[in-house]
């Protein structure tokens, strides 16, 4: 990026702190590359790159009352980029140190009997009903990132819930199907 | 997905004016500066200035008082500024050359104070008020100071909540010797410096929430 974007991005920004609209969409739109180019250092799959670009975004956003017209605009971006891409990296890594891949989970058996178990998580109907079964803000969670696999930025705008609050949400549906399921198994034995 | 399109549009969109932050010096200058009419208020009203005069006619006693004193300035400032995206992260250690200053001159007065004063010197004064003294004083300061510095949603919390408690438990330790009729001890410094740590793993342990406006 030439210094002269970087002053065309910096006005932009300037104005979008005075609550100008359009200068603030232009520099969205236009800073996007630069910011994908950045998180691609860190995150390999174009998902994952646009899901943490889209944070990027949604930071940049919380904090533009800290950029200084004075100072470069581009030293203020790619700071956050950076650091938004590491954090989201350990995110990752915390996220992968918790979870265990199990073969046994995706294998079926001959006998009928032993696939009792995982047939009774398949059916639609049992899932449905226990989906149907949670809190607004649980129930709308797991549609939006698990069943139309929005990513946690489209899913925080969809619904008007922050990203921190989509993901306790996710996790107490997954513990409470969890609970709905199991209590379901345990009838079906 | 909604894509970064739709989420450009909505952000835009939403957009309010927001008020632009004032440079991180003149913040912590604004900062100190309330600190030190309160500080002046306080002195004037309850120390006992003419033995804090009397120690401080030691050259190597004004030498501990001016690392404290700069440590705590220092820090603060290295505080706001860590707090702003694009500073670099070295200003974690415009400090320590003070803080340096401050534990060599102290360990030097506690030696000579040892030597002087012999087993006597090398026991516990009154520490653990100083103790008490510090993490006192330090705890509200560093609220006050969580309250400015949380308006810049910092992006690594927790460096910045450790200086800001490094700041703060310094300002304490130097308020803290015009209230201390009596030169330190070994233990006594040890206490002291004990304090400051307790107040920068308060600090650090308070900005994970406190000041991590982005947690997620």
């Amino acid at each position: 990026m030439n210094s002269d974007v970087g002053d065309e991005w910096g006005m932009l920004m300037a104005a979008a702190q005075g609550g100008n609209r359009q200068a603030y969409d232009r520099l969205l739109r236009e800073i996007l590359p630069y910011i994908r180019a950045i998180v691609r250092k860190h995150h390999a799959t174009a998902d994952r790159v646009e899901d943490v670009a889209q944070d990027v975004l949604l930071t940049i956003h919380r904090v533009r009352n800290t950029y200084d017209p004075a100072r470069p605009f581009s030293k203020w971006l790619g700071a956050i980029a950076h650091r938004r891409s590491i954090d989201a990296l350990r995110r990752r890594v915390r996220s992968d140190a918790n979870e265990t891949f199990s073969p046994i989970a995706y294998e079926t058996f001959a006998d009928p009997e032993a696939n009792k178990d995982i047939s009774a998580h398949e059916d639609s109907t049992v899932l449905a009903e226990a989906i149907a079964a949670l809190p607004p803000g649980q129930r709308q969670a797991v549609e939006l990132l698990r069943l139309k696999e929005l990513s946690l930025a489209e899913a925080s705008a969809e619904s008007g819930q922050s990203v921190g609050a989509l993901k306790v949400s996710l996790h107490r549906a997954i513990r409470a199907l969890q609970a709905i399921l199991g209590r379901q198994d345990g009838r079906n034995d | 997905m909604i894509r970064t399109d739709g989420l450009i549009a909505e952000l835009a969109g939403d957009l309010e004016p927001v008020e632009r932050l004032r440079p991180p010096l003149l913040r912590a200058s604004l900062w100190l500066g309330v600190i030190a009419v309160l500080s002046v208020v306080l002195i004037a009203g309850f120390a006992d200035m003419p033995v804090f005069m009397h120690r401080a006619q030691d050259s190597k006693m004004m030498l501990e008082l001016v690392g404290t004193l700069l440590t705590g300035i220092l820090a603060v400032i290295a505080a706001f500024e860590l707090s702003l995206p694009d500073r670099s992260p070295r200003w974690a250690f415009l400090p320590v050359p003070s803080l340096l200053l401050w534990i060599g001159s102290s360990s030097y007065n506690c030696w000579r104070q040892w030597v002087v004063a012999g087993p006597n010197g090398y026991g516990a004064g009154e520490g653990l008020d100083c103790f008490t003294w510090i993490v006192a004083f330090g705890v509200p300061l560093g609220i006050s100071l969580f309250v400015l510095l949380r308006r810049a949603k910092p992006l690594a919390p927790i460096p910045v909540a450790a200086m800001a408690g490094l700041g703060v438990a310094s300002i304490a330790a130097f308020l803290l010797q015009f209230f201390h009729p009596f030169d330190v001890t070994f233990i006594d410094l040890a206490l002291h410096l004990a304090a400051v740590f307790t107040v920068v793993i308060v600090a650090r342990a308070a900005g994970r929430s406190g000041l991590n406006a982005l947690r997620d």
